[in-house]
């Protein structure tokens, strides 16, 4: 009886001695990052650079924000100024070769066309953003919906 | 009052008597060469970023909006303090500079933009001034650091290599100014401003 009674006091103590204390810093899911534990601090992903020729992209679809194909660095857009504005206004345009504002942008939420581009479309990086060499963050099987139906003519991916 | 500067002017006409020829010019000589060292130490001084940002006028405003720009921090390194754009380089228009400066100091005691309302309403004014003055000495300041000859116009964009290469040469009275506004610091409501 003795023994058993050691024995079984051997055994939980073992146990308690074996058992993984609970962790601090538990490990935190992979993200749109590499998620690392909590109490980790990993170095944040290099940022992307702006390579200086690029060309105008391709739209992957009509109503896609065209990316901006240039470094907009220190570009101003405020209530005082609009660096973008700059060239891509109306009057402005041609002299500087950028294409003008989309017709759109003068309408207001009450698709009233206005003299100038209106405050809803007025902070252009809400929409456009500068073409960068950055890997994208989540795969995609994203087709543009010409070569859908290019497929879909052709009796592919059905 | 009257005899009293008649007194002096007597004084200082009157040839030293106590003083030999010898110390008179060594010692005017020396005297020169430490005043003359002291005082281009001290406008030196003035012309440091750390002098200029040392009222809360200057450091919370334009040295808050420098801070971002390229002109500040880049790649190479290579930066522009405060003097480097407001102050020409050379003596006699640093000089003039300098003394135009001082009402900088009324306006500091003043307290003419002390607060960022204050200095926000005055922005317009203000940039209009450092316009003028760069369109004026044909933007002195930009070209101590880029000259036209220095420039590759093949790694510009086309435009800017188009504008730099024909429109600006010598005989032209446009300026780097003229396009490059608020390169530096926030620009003021241009709605009134012709571009």
């Amino acid at each position: 009886m003795k023994k058993l009674i050691a024995i079984l006091l051997m055994a939980s103590l073992a146990l308690v001695a074996l058992a993984e204390p609970p962790s601090l810093s538990p490990s935190s899911p992979d993200g749109l990052r590499e998620g690392g534990t909590l109490g980790e601090t990993r170095n944040a992903p290099a940022i992307a650079g702006d390579p200086r020729d690029v060309k105008r992209e391709v739209r992957n679809y009509p109503e896609q924000p065209p990316v901006i194909p240039h470094v907009i660095r220190d570009y101003q857009v405020d209530k005082r100024f609009n660096r973008c504005l700059d060239c891509h206004s109306r009057e402005a345009a041609p002299s500087a070769g950028a294409p003008m504002v989309s017709v759109t942008h003068f309408m207001d939420r009450n698709f009233q066309v206005r003299a100038e581009v209106t405050p809803g479309r007025y902070f252009c990086t809400q929409c456009h953003v500068p073409q960068t060499d950055a890997e994208a963050l989540v795969e995609t099987d994203f087709k543009p919906i010409d070569q859908v139906i290019r497929e879909g003519d052709r009796g592919e991916n059905q | 009052m009257m005899d009293r500067l008649k007194y002096y002017w007597s004084l200082l006409r009157k040839p030293s008597v106590h003083y030999s020829l010898g110390f008179l010019t060594l010692g005017g000589f020396l005297a020169g060469i430490i005043f003359w060292g002291g005082f281009n130490t001290a406008l030196e001084a003035t012309n440091t970023e750390q002098f200029c940002v040392g009222c809360h006028e200057m450091y919370s405003n334009p040295y808050q909006e420098l801070k971002g720009t390229i002109h500040y921090s880049n790649r190479s390194g290579v930066r522009a303090e405060c003097s480097d754009c407001h102050v020409p380089h050379d003596w006699t228009h640093k000089i003039g500079r300098k003394m135009e400066a001082s009402k900088e100091v009324w306006g500091w005691l003043f307290g003419s933009i002390n607060t960022p309302e204050k200095f926000e309403a005055k922005r317009l004014e203000l940039a209009r001034r450092e316009w003028h003055r760069l369109k004026a000495n044909d933007s002195l300041e930009c070209r101590n650091c880029h000259e036209f000859d220095s420039m590759d116009f093949t790694l510009q964009d086309p435009r800017a290599a188009e504008a730099h290469s024909t429109a600006l040469t010598d005989d032209s009275d446009e300026t780097c100014i003229d396009c490059h506004k608020g390169i530096a610091h926030e620009l003021p409501d241009m709605a009134e401003v012709n571009r």
